[in-house]
């Protein structure tokens, strides 16, 4: 169930500005504190990296209440690297069920956009979009820490235009 | 003051986990500015807090699901307690009852409890190995922490009243003012830190080699709740020992300044431990707390007894 469903739901059952003040919060507070949790479907570790350094003091991501969380039940987002090869078709859809909605999916790197230099390759038949609905793609190969952050930054606005 | 409204109002939940949020914030802060990073907003804690709750309740197939979903409540009903009869002995002496010291100490252990149903509940090999490190740390700190307490019990002749520890130590000075007090006062410290299972104690959740775990299988509402119970005994720890060693709180005049700040030095206090100590193993840390603290707990029990 996505965000839009469950603010349908609720737009069923109860009236409709309760809903609105009441989604709005709930919402805003989703755009507050995203847990992200880091999750390589098969990329070459470099997209990785990039993402340990944008979680260095450096970068200081707590600002906008992003926290890395080890625990997919956790999550509020997952951060996707990498190809997305044979054998992690049905552990990447595993740990998107595992993850409470709702949840946004960020695929990070030129790999997961399309398959990158590996395009053809007779491991990997599908991209990311085709196994977990994807909603902000961040290219580069890899993306540097700061691509990264406006990529973040760019779907937390959206969403809290949507609330 | 109705009972009722004291545990859900004032001195109970909703100001402890107001307080305790603003803790959590300070923690948070601290820790970012001693990184030298900006560190989160001040309403921080609140909007993740809001946002769990909010967000979907996923029980595990094959879990306990009366016990998986109770034992958050165990641990926030418990710390409320705890913060209220503390709270009571410092605003309304004449409601404090007679052995409330004993309930206290019982009450708090229920957090590190409800961790440990909840882990062991949630059938998952990470969030068990969580809880019986937990099991473990919780056997490790509960002896030097009663002995040092123990001590303020000497000191103030006996007494196992909440109220009169306040008014004793109001009267005659307080217990952290002699050698048996400064050293029950380090021991306590240091167990508190274990107790509020923070760095270099953190081994039941820790983050890089058992993902967080007892609360590896929580989501959403109840792990919100776990959340709260630690944001709120962040509060609920340092207010017990300033209640038992450093003579409570006074709220005439200018004394409130001071009152305040016995409670600030102690959170600092944890926040710098925590930002300047690397995990130590749990037998590491059994070995310690049994071993050095007991033995310096045993040093104040004497030193009490022998009047210094």
């Amino acid at each position: 169930m996505g965000a839009d469903d469950v603010y349908r739901y609720h737009c069923r059952r109860a009236g409709l500005l309760r809903v609105v003040i009441y989604m709005g919060l709930k919402l805003k507070a989703l755009t507050r504190s995203p847990w992200v949790y880091h999750l390589s479907t098969g990329s070459c570790n470099n997209c990785d990296i990039e993402i340990l350094d944008c979680l260095t003091p450096r970068y200081d991501l707590e600002r906008f209440g992003i926290v890395l969380v080890g625990s997919p039940r956790h999550a509020d987002a997952l951060l996707v690297t990498g190809n997305m090869t044979m054998k992690c078709i049905p552990r990447a859809k595993e740990v998107y069920e595992q993850m409470p909605k709702p949840g946004v999916v960020i695929a990070i790197g030129t790999c997961s956009l399309g398959h990158g230099v590996f395009d053809g390759s007779y491991v990997m038949p599908k991209t990311v979009d085709e196994v977990l609905p994807v909603d902000i793609y961040i290219p580069g190969c890899p993306p540097k820490p700061e691509g990264i952050i406006a990529g973040v930054a760019k779907l937390l606005t959206m969403l809290r235009q949507k609330a | 003051m109705n009972p009722i409204l004291a545990y859900l109002i004032f001195p109970g939940f909703c100001f402890t986990a107001a307080v305790g949020m603003l803790a959590s914030w300070i923690d948070r802060k601290v820790t970012a500015r001693v990184q030298w990073r900006v560190g989160p907003p001040l309403l921080q804690p609140l909007y993740d807090f809001v946002k769990l709750l909010g967000k979907e309740t996923i029980v595990p197939r094959g879990a306990s699901r009366l016990t998986f979903l109770m034992a958050p409540m165990f641990g926030i009903v418990a710390v409320t307690l705890c913060s209220t009869l503390v709270w009571t002995a410092i605003l309304w002496p004449g409601k404090s009852f007679g052995g409330d010291l004993i309930v206290l100490l019982y009450f708090l252990m229920m957090p590190a409890i409800a961790v440990i149903i909840g882990g062991f509940a949630s059938k998952n090999p990470i969030a068990s190995l969580g809880a019986s490190r937990e099991m473990k740390l919780m056997l490790a700190d509960e002896l030097p922490f009663l002995l040092a307490v123990f001590v303020a019990v000497i000191k103030l002749d006996g007494h196992i009243q909440l109220s009169k520890f306040v008014e004793l130590q109001q009267a005659n000075g307080m217990v952290f003012s002699s050698v048996s007090g400064v050293l029950a006062m380090i021991v306590a410290v240091i167990t508190m830190q274990a107790k509020l299972t923070l760095i270099p104690f953190d081994i039941p959740e820790a983050e890089t080699e058992i993902m967080s775990g007892p609360y590896v299988e929580y989501s959403g509402p109840p792990l919100a709740l776990f959340k709260l119970t630690r944001m709120m005994m962040l509060f609920t720890l340092p207010m017990v020992l300033v209640l038992v060693f450093l003579g409570g709180m006074n709220f005439q005049g200018m004394s409130i300044l001071w009152s305040i700040l016995k409670y600030v030095v102690l959170l600092v206090l944890i926040v710098l431990i925590r930002n300047t100590n690397p995990r130590v193993r749990i037998d590491q840390a059994m070995k310690f707390l049994w071993g050095p603290m007991t033995f310096i707990a045993i040093i104040a029990v004497v030193l009490a007894f022998l009047g210094w």
